[in-house]
């Protein structure tokens, strides 16, 4: 048993868990109730499990537990919530950008680490910035909108 | 939460039916007072109140048996039932896919969820405001014409207070049989349906609030991981789990046969477990040899033959007609959810429960029951939304594999598929070749259509047999793969046509239905093949679509689909230079010969040297009839643009003799954000129509467009699914 104390969302929190290397996603879904981060390979193939770490995205599936320890985790729920979403989410709404969902924690998740460093991609930018990123429903066309349109740039 | 006491709390409130559940959001805090109120509300089809109830604030619950697998359709039934009722949008509630709360409206497939599922919904709804305006007429001493419905009152014209849905009804009983004539609304009165209302499930999912089946826990629950065979119907000789006792978490194993699952206290312990374990498998080596599925295929023993439509004589081509005779192919394909399956299940006092992502949780409580000996009144099967399944893919599998565990270890269990599992496991869109055969007049026109269709044969059933009861020797089913034949008659009206399938008694790997069963690959090849014959008459593809068109309503989507793409008459090709061929290529079909139409354009290019084939660009016009929800529909054809592009240039299943290999995004590649076709979409709008399906019609004209496409650019037919760099290089 070994105890991390982890920052997400802004709260500190200590999880005890038997193995230190457990996957960030397991810890996140499991032990701290949260939904955003999506199992969706286990093999950082697809993206859903993306969350940030140091403000950086990373693929939460196969980012051990204990490398998170003194760094900032945020999760699709630390963005914003359904009354005060962010403008990523707004946009997400407003574009009705979202067929199952399931792909979309990990398509907002990457955006917004886009839309950080880069205030107003080209649409070509966004589609390279999502390249990894899976979405099997096809709502690709919508997200793109989306992000488009969070960053101000809607065309 | 306490059952029992729900249930007593619940009787107190006077026996009456009261769906108070509904009022609280969250389905999984509200599962055990639903289970209480299950007790007594009727599920049964023709009853009002098997789909409508209204408590005394005048809110309204649906219960719907079509579930939304991400295609929008709780907002769809939403509007639907708030429009025929005359209440807001927000004071209606949709229950999906509960086998104890839901009528069966049978599986959630075919494009039938607005069309017949939506229809029954609207009738109950019409239904229930007849009876509420003659309880009000007799309330208020006034004559039911004299009244009028708004806001869930029914008022008197004159003016006046009224009264309420909820004074009226609230919480009691219709106890009233759904009246199929039961007036509905003029669609001109419409102000929910028909118009582009935001979808109800769509907020909590981008900030990460919707609880997935994923999201599911319950109390004392267990964590399952799957070991899968190491060839398809390999046995299990013996299992060694020494490495998972020195996991802290593993709780042991759970064997039946060749049926082998870890369970663990947590998800990383059962991953670890399932890691840890080490089995012996016997040889197993039955499949095909992947390099010659097509002669496997075509030497497949054939159960029987089936015409499906006879017109003429086809041997009747004149002397001196020119003969063309093209073969198609279209590959395996995994549905591949972004999620992969999971279920959870718990055996309590006798009962079953077992939460599923399942698109047909009624026939799924059926299949359970059969395989563990158990009464179908004993299984409750509850519907969660999932990743999109796009047919029947893993999540029912892995909601038995939950039975099971949860029934062998009397323990709550929740069972994750990993990728490997749905990749290699979930059952497959079985392979499907078609022999074409036309012949041409001097002027061109087609003389004779003779198309052969090679399928896997279907039992009696439409279900797909569960996995685990194959594995573990329980009763199950045999396996159905959809109604493959369907769309393999053509809409068009020509002399003598004969269009055939050879039921086949075997098919690699269990079949299933998956997007547009069937009708895409027999779309595939119909409209590949007349674009042949158009191309061997010298006559522009569209001209020759209209020759032998005369269903008025399909010549109009014709004609406004050549608008919309601003198509310029190609009735020769040109050949093109450089390095990047472009096309244009077309396609049409009516969905089933009776419902959704639907004709688009595709443009692609090709990259001559590496053979590279893009799709850039798609226009769509399609016409289901009345349209519930515009946005929800474009939402749908985007998808089906974009993942069927997906299907015909990338996906193929690959195996070797034991299994699938492909299990993983990097052996089963889908189209990515950059090769993401655009999309133009021209919707034709008939409010006073039938509504008609949209969740598969329009996927079945991608491929065929595509590769007219690909012929325009370059003179080369593609013929086989996927289009690979090397099928188009070896294509002539
Ligand atoms: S679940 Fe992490 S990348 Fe797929
Ligand atoms: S919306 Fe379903 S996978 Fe992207």
């Amino acid at each position: 048993m070994a105890t991390l104390r982890l920052t997400v969302n802004g709260k500190t929190r200590n999880v005890r868990v038997d193995d230190a290397n457990v996957p960030l996603l397991y810890v996140l879904r499991d032990d701290l109730g949260l939904r955003g981060p999506r199992f969706g390979c286990g093999l950082s193939q697809c993206g859903a499990c993306t969350v940030h770490v140091n403000g950086e995205s990373v693929r939460s599936c196969v980012y051990p537990s204990s490398s998170a320890v003194g760094k900032k985790v945020v999760t699709l729920e630390g963005l914003g919530t359904p009354a005060h979403p962010h403008p990523l989410q707004q946009a997400f709404i407003e574009e009705q950008a979202a067929q199952c969902g399931y792909c979309i924690n990990g398509m907002i998740m990457e955006a917004a680490a886009l839309l950080s460093h880069k205030k107003n991609p080209t649409d070509a930018e966004i589609k390279a910035a999502l390249a990894d990123n899976l979405c099997r429903c096809g709502t690709h066309l919508r997200i793109v909108r989306a992000v488009k349109r969070a960053a101000g740039a809607k065309t | 939460m306490n059952n029992s006491l729900s249930r007593r709390s619940l009787l107190k409130s006077g026996g009456a039916l009261v769906v108070s559940f509904a009022l609280a959001p969250r389905l999984a805090k509200g599962a055990a007072k639903k289970e209480a109120a299950a007790t007594q509300k009727t599920v049964a089809p023709d009853q009002v109140d098997g789909f409508l109830a209204i408590d005394s604030k005048g809110k309204v619950t649906v219960f719907s048996g079509k579930v939304d697998l991400g295609t929008g359709i709780r907002t769809a039934m939403a509007q639907i039932a708030a429009e025929e009722l005359s209440v807001p949008l927000s004071d209606v509630t949709v229950i999906q896919g509960d086998t104890a709360l839901t009528p069966d409206q049978g599986v959630t497939f075919g494009s039938l969820s607005i069309q017949n599922g939506g229809m029954q919904i609207r009738q109950a709804a019409a239904t229930a405001r007849q009876a509420l305006i003659a309880q009000a007429a007799t309330k208020l001493s006034a004559d039911k014409e004299s009244l009028t419905v708004a806001q869930g009152r029914i008022v008197p014209k004159a003016g006046g207070k009224g009264v309420s849905y909820g004074q009226l009804i609230g919480g009691k009983q219709f106890d009233l049989k759904l009246d199929p004539k039961a007036p509905t609304k003029d669609p001109k009165d419409f102000t929910i349906v028909g118009k582009p209302i935001r979808r109800l499930d769509i907020p909590g999912k981008v900030t990460g609030t919707f609880e997935y089946m994923h999201d599911f826990r319950i109390a004392g629950m267990q964590h399952a991981r799957v070991v899968h065979p190491a060839g398809i119907k390999a046995e299990l000789q013996s299992v060694d789990d020494a490495g998972c006792r020195e996991i802290p978490g593993y709780r042991g194993l759970v064997r039946k046969a060749n049926f082998l699952a870890v369970v663990a206290r947590d998800e990383w312990s059962a991953i670890k477990a399932a890691r840890a374990i080490k089995t012996a498998w016997s040889d197993w080596a039955g499949l095909p040899d992947q390099a010659s599925l097509w002669d496997a295929v075509r030497s497949t023993k054939v159960v029987s033959t089936e015409e499906l439509q006879k017109a003429g004589d086809v041997a009747k081509a004149p002397p001196g007609a020119k003969t063309l005779k093209a073969t198609y192919d279209f590959a395996i394909h995994t549905h591949g959810s972004i999620g992969p399956s999971c279920a959870v299940a718990e055996m309590k006092d006798g009962k079953l429960t077992v939460w599923s992502a399942s698109q047909q949780t009624h026939l799924l409580r059926k299949q359970i029951a059969t395989m563990l000996s158990l009464k179908p009144e004993d299984v409750r099967c509850v519907y969660l939304e999932g990743a999109g399944c796009y047919g029947r893919n893993g999540h029912e599998d892995a909601a038995a594999d939950a039975a099971l565990i949860a029934v062998e270890t009397k323990k709550p269990v929740r069972v994750q598929w990993m990728r490997q599992d749905e990749h290699g496991w979930d059952p497959k869109g079985p392979p499907t070749l078609l022999d074409m055969q036309g012949s041409l007049d001097e002027s061109g026109n087609i003389v004779t259509w003779d198309a052969v269709l090679f399928a896997p044969n279907k039992p009696k059933d439409v279900s797909v047999k569960l996995l685990t009861g194959e594995l573990a020797e329980l009763a199950h089913e045999d396996s159905h793969p959809g109604n493959v034949h369907q769309d393999l008659a053509i809409p068009y009206q020509i002399a003598n046509i004969r269009t055939t399938v050879h039921w086949l008694s075997e098919t690699p790997f269990r079949p299933s239905w998956i997007r547009t069963p069937g009708r895409l690959q027999n779309t595939f090849a119909n409209e590949s093949f007349i674009d042949e014959l158009a191309a061997a008459a010298s006559v522009d593809p569209f001209e020759y679509r209209l020759r032998y068109l005369k269903d008025p309503r399909g010549i109009e989507l014709l004609e406004r689909l050549r608008k919309l793409s601003n198509w310029t008459p190609r009735a020769k090709r040109e050949a093109q230079d450089g390095d990047v061929a472009h096309g244009r290529g077309m396609s049409y079909i009516r969905y089933e010969l009776v419902r959704t139409y639907v004709g688009v354009v595709a443009e692609v290019e090709v990259e001559k040297k590496s053979g590279k084939i893009r799709a850039r660009k798609i226009y769509v016009a399609h016409d289901c009839g009345q349209i519930i929800n515009p946005d929800g529909l474009r939402n749908q054809i985007e998808g089906n643009m974009v993942q069927t592009t997906s299907r015909t240039l990338l996906e193929e299943v690959k195996f070797d003799r034991s299994k699938v290999t492909s299990v993983d995004w990097a052996s089963y590649p889908i189209l990515r954000h950059p090769d993401v076709p655009e999309v133009v979409i021209d919707l034709v709008e008939r409010p006073a129509e039938k509504p008609w399906g949209a969740g598969e019609p329009s996927a079945a004209v991608v491929p065929s467009a595509i590769a007219n496409a690909v012929f325009d650019a370059t003179g080369k037919r593609m013929r086989s699914v996927p289009f690979t760099p090397e099928k188009f290089l070896a294509a002539t």
